[in-house]
């Protein structure tokens, strides 16, 4: 059954009612094929005009969305001999962050994600995708290994953020944090990274202080949960569109203020309505991103790298 | 040595040439024991209550006059765009900056000063956690990569005072490269083989805990200081737990492995200044620096004007 958020609404009713006459069809004939038919266009165009001016809370939850491809999809459709690999060597495998070797369009690869999970059973183990210190210390291992091999590193983000828990504190969360941060910008190999649903605070940076940063047309990416911000600065919770508006959030906003590198344009209605058309055009984008940083040796990586950081709130403005 | 005379000392000289007027027979209530405190005692005690050790919280002026040796100087920053995003809950982010840089007479949370510590050559970024709560934006990001390249340029080491509330809200994603960006500056510090240390203030949480202030090769704080990457308020809601007596705080870290001590006030200018010469003169005693040139940074360009 499909999810439909609150502002599909109408969307979904015409959808159920052509779902309804189909059903119907046997005893219609022609008639009902045509009402199918022109049913069908008007939920397109509607479907169509309203992704076109998603408002950015409404892009926060389409960015949230439970069918939205999530970071295993990616792995899943794009890496071949995916080998996944475990743990930080000092205390757990986190499950929240995905990490492995395997070839993209025939190269080897490191890959790194934040996985969310899809169903009740998947989302406990996967922690909802927030990680705790491990995961962003299996996430510097595994870049250290890619440096080590010459592996280029893709990393897909879809985080709400670090995990907020007592013993990620006593474990060292925002330590974990800041060294996973460090080895992204230290890396001598190339590194694309995609948000590709919500980019959520230090918890997405950790795993994307790269080369490129892409990120898909309605994922979000910011400081704070739009919920977070309103109920600090407007003290109300509720006030999370208008904290979404003010944030600056969308793919769109974040490429004009140069923070990240191009957006990946999704299939109309989401990605969620055609997973495997979202997750090739990110695939297409990353191998366009990919091929001239391969020609580039780890110095100017590294050098670009930083100088492209470096600038970040120098000349961002709207 | 002509820029800071040029452009840094006038500066200098208005922001605090007049002294700030507190009246001699003052008492301040300690948050901590609540016991009152005459003013005069306080500052002697360098802002620690002699009732019970609670270290209050300080300024950044007064942070780097009781840690450096006389004479230190103040750099100017340069300026990051104003309100890139022209933010707006409540009120306008640009009305609450103009406000907070007229209240502190300074641009932003961050002031970044060169002098000695005991003889030891040194600069210090110092947070000023009454601005904006010491929030991190381009500006904070800009003053800890002026930091870094300073001590580069003048082969000293780097100390960062932290207290702040983690990233600037108002800045949105800007705010969160700055984590990047800072680590950035960290990394210069350490590639010209120059120490670089953390003193945790009471507070430092979130973006700002997350990238430079936990780098250190030394990480010191104060005693009872809150240092953690969650709000406690956040951790209690997602966790639904209660909080362990003294969690975030200072002691709680070092017990935890992420600090390398925990040092009172009093003691904290002899301690860096002893750590400074452990790391940087292995083998001959501790000299006075005094008199040497001082390499200056070119003077900053106007905001917007760097391609
Ligand atoms: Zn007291």
């Amino acid at each position: 059954m499909r999810h439909f958020l609150d502002f599909e609404k109408p969307i979904a009713e015409l959808e159920g009612k052509i779902e309804e006459l189909r059903r119907t069809t046997d005893a219609g004939g022609i008639d009902v094929a045509e009402e199918v038919a022109r049913l069908r266009d008007k939920a397109q165009a509607l479907l169509k005009t309203t992704y076109a001016k998603l408002t950015p809370w409404q892009k926060t939850l389409v960015a949230r969305h439970p069918d939205r491809p999530h970071a295993s999809d990616y792995v899943a459709a794009l890496v071949t001999e995916w080998t996944p690999l475990a743990g930080d060597r000092a205390f757990a495998d986190d499950k929240a962050v995905l990490a492995g070797i395997g070839r993209f369009r025939g190269r080897a690869v490191a890959v790194l994600g934040t996985e969310k999970g899809k169903d009740t059973e998947s989302r406990v183990r996967h922690n909802f995708g927030m990680a705790r210190p491990e995961g962003y210390r299996k996430a510097r291992r595994i870049i250290e290994l890619a440096g080590r091999f010459g592996l280029p590193i893709l990393s897909f983000v879809d985080t709400a953020g670090a995990f907020p828990g007592i013993e990620a504190e006593a474990r060292g969360q925002a330590e974990a944090i800041a060294r996973s941060i460090e080895a992204c910008l230290e890396a001598p190999v190339p590194f694309v990274a995609t948000i590709i649903g919500e980019g959520g605070s230090g918890g997405a940076i950790a795993l994307a202080a790269a080369d490129r940063v892409l990120m898909l047309e309605h994922a979000v990416y910011s400081v704070i949960s739009p919920e977070g911000c309103a109920s600090i600065l407007w003290r109300d919770a509720a006030q999370a569109p208008q904290a979404a508006e003010a944030l600056r959030l969308t793919a769109e906003d974040l490429r004009r203020l140069n923070l990240v590198d191009a957006v990946v344009p999704e299939p109309m209605g989401g990605a969620h309505r055609d997973p495997a058309a979202a997750i090739a055009a990110v695939g297409q984008q990353v191998q366009a991103c990919l091929e001239p940083l391969l020609a580039l040796d780890a110095a100017t990586l590294r050098a670009r790298r930083r100088e492209k950081f470096l600038e970040m709130g120098r000349n961002s403005v709207l | 040595m002509n820029w800071i005379s040029e452009w840094a000392l006038p500066k200098i000289k208005t922001l605090f040439g007049g002294p700030r007027e507190v009246p001699d027979n003052l008492w301040h209530k300690c948050p901590a024991c609540e016991q009152m405190i005459f003013h005069r005692d306080l500052e002697r005690a360098l802002h620690v209550c002699p009732h019970c050790g609670h270290h209050l919280r300080i300024g950044a002026k007064q942070r780097l006059d009781i840690t450096f040796d006389p004479g230190w100087q103040r750099i100017e920053l340069p300026k990051a765009p104003m309100d890139p995003l022209r933010f707006r809950d409540q009120r306008r982010y640009a009305d609450r900056l103009k406000e907070a840089q007229a209240r502190a007479g300074q641009e932003d949370a961050v002031m970044v000063a060169h002098g000695a510590i005991e003889g030891h050559r040194a600069v210090i970024a110092a947070f000023e956690f009454s601005f904006l709560g010491g929030s991190m934006g381009a500006g904070v990001g800009e003053a800890l990569v002026t930091a870094a390249k300073l001590a580069v340029l003048q082969d000293a080491p780097l100390i960062v005072f932290t207290a702040s509330g983690g990233a600037r809200m108002q800045e949105g994603a800007i705010s969160l490269m700055q984590m990047p960006r800072t680590v950035i500056a960290t990394r210069m510090v350490k590639e010209a083989g120059l120490p670089f240390i953390v003193v945790l203030c009471d507070p430092t949480t979130g973006g700002v805990t997350a990238s430079f202030a936990m780098l250190g090769d030394l990480q010191l704080a104060e005693p009872g200081a809150l240092i953690g990457f969650a709000g406690a308020r956040v951790i209690e809601q997602t966790v639904r737990e209660k909080l362990p007596e003294g969690f975030q705080r200072a002691e709680y870290l070092l017990e935890h492995g992420i600090l390398d001590m925990v040092v009172r006030r009093s003691e904290m200018r002899a301690t860096l200044a002893r750590l400074i010469g452990l790391l940087r003169m292995p083998e001959a005693a501790a000299e006075v620096a005094e008199g040497e040139p001082v390499p200056a940074l070119p003077p900053p360009a106007p905001a917007g004007a760097q391609a």
